[in-house]
């Protein structure tokens, strides 16, 4: 299983029935294919849409229907449409349960920074700010590291998204929290020992005395 | 309200004025303004909208003819040439968070001085920003946005200029038609009055002021 799959399959076990999740453009977006069975979850798209379905079948898109990156997408049944206005006063206003975004860097005390990457990379927060700063829960998908360094880091060098901690990161070694602001590892992916997730770390982790296998098949 | 051609609409719209554009991506864009504001060569816009779009797309052929010398958006990760302008200096680009902008914009077209919003505090977003606590909680003011015109796209318009709009075309559309001195309208479908029902006009016809004409 690659490093995608694994934290798409992990975060996908955090859905719960009933639930509105948005989620990120790349890593997030695949959680959408690993819905457990059996529960219902309704997905925002920022551009105003809640229900967001699967990519059409060929030849049946429509030029006006498309997710956050432009995208042709469906519309599942029980969809609703909505202007910017509404779409971000759900996000903001507590009506959005769960958010997934990726991460450039998340710190031991849980601060994320995906946004920018100053003088390389200046796409504009888009909808992130709002989305990390607003939705009940962000879970942030992340690879572990980036050309052999730890992008779980004592303190972001980047530029933060928002000053509020995020609730839980998972890569494709580990899901990891920030109970009072400390990195703490829950779950070791499958085959990968505690060691090996401290040796690819840079922040201080955290260890209980028992660290569960993610359950993912 | 008033129906007009379209190189009579963009006539209006001199060099230097502020816009304000519907789309997401392009979808929900005034295609056939965007292409005459092109035709017409106006220069030093400002255009505050969503994004950017992509290359030789919506508002990216705003960016391609170089017709923009400020942009007010969310997102420009997706053209690399509002990105080469901006690095060359030839383009002024304000990012702002998603949510506060079309929050900015609503302001604007509701007659308040602007809002107060948690997104961007402990950020660079919040530099140069005035900061207040309201229950305990800090919050960024940020100003309201209006402009000198909104290019508004919609599915629907009825000869008196109601206008409903399809699917994810809504976006930013209704909210850019309340805040602007001017509403030029380019609708995909017009329709006789009525066949938009009172509960589903999302903009009423009182606050459009063109609807370009069928070709």
């Amino acid at each position: 299983m690659d490093a995608q799959t694994v934290i798409a399959k992990r975060i996908a076990l955090e859905l719960r029935d009933g639930m509105l999740v948005n989620l990120g453009i790349g890593i997030p977006t695949q959680v959408a294919n690993f819905v457990p069975p059996g529960i219902r979850v309704f997905f925002q798209s920022e551009n105003g849409l809640i229900g967001t379905g699967a990519v059409p079948d060929e030849g049946m898109h429509h030029r006006l229907l498309t997710d956050a990156g432009g995208r042709p997408v469906t519309a599942l049944p029980g969809a609703c449409t909505f202007d910017s206005a509404m779409s971000f006063g759900l996000i903001r206003g507590g009506h959005l349960d769960m958010t997934v975004l990726g991460g450039l860097q998340v710190d031991s005390s849980g601060k994320l920074a995906n946004w920018t990457i100053p003088g390389k990379m200046v796409p504009g927060m888009g909808g992130a700010m709002d989305l990390a700063s607003g939705a009940k829960r962000v879970v942030i998908a992340m690879q572990h590291t980036a050309k052999g360094k730890s992008k779980l880091v004592k303190q972001c060098t980047l530029p933060l998204t928002t000053a509020r901690p995020i609730d839980l990161l998972v890569t494709e070694l580990a899901v990891v929290a920030f109970p009072e602001g400390r990195a703490t590892l829950l779950e070791t992916a499958p085959g990968v020992s505690v060691e090996q997730v401290v040796a690819a770390t840079e922040a201080a982790l955290v260890i209980p005395d028992r660290v569960a296998v993610m359950n993912i098949q | 309200m008033q129906t007009i051609q379209i190189s009579e609409a963009v006539a209006k719209i001199p060099d230097g004025a502020s816009l304000m554009i519907g789309g997401f991506m392009a979808v929900g864009s005034p295609g056939r303004i965007i292409d005459e504001l092109v035709r017409q060569g106006k220069r030093g816009l400002t255009v505050i909208a969503n994004d950017t779009a992509m290359p030789g797309v919506g508002i990216g052929k705003l960016i391609h003819a170089r017709l923009v010398s400020k942009a007010i958006v969310s997102h420009i990760g997706l053209n690399p040439e509002t990105q080469q302008q901006m690095i060359a200096g030839e383009l002024q680009v304000e990012l702002v968070p998603q949510g506060t902008l079309i929050e900015r914009i609503r302001a604007g077209g509701y007659g308040l001085g602007g809002i107060l919003t948690a997104t961007g505090v402990g950020t660079l977003v919040e530099e140069g920003k005035q900061k207040v606590t309201v229950g305990g909680k800090d919050y960024l003011v940020e100003p309201a946005l209006h402009a000198d015109f909104a290019l508004v796209n919609a599915f629907l318009a009825d000869y008196l200029g109601n206008l409903a709009y399809a699917l994810t075309a809504r976006n930013f559309n209704p909210v850019i038609a309340m805040a602007a001195d001017t509403v030029i309208v380019d609708a995909d479908n017009i329709v006789p009055v009525g066949v938009i029902s009172p509960d589903h006009v999302m903009t009423p016809s009182s606050i459009v002021d063109y609807l370009i004409a069928q070709e």
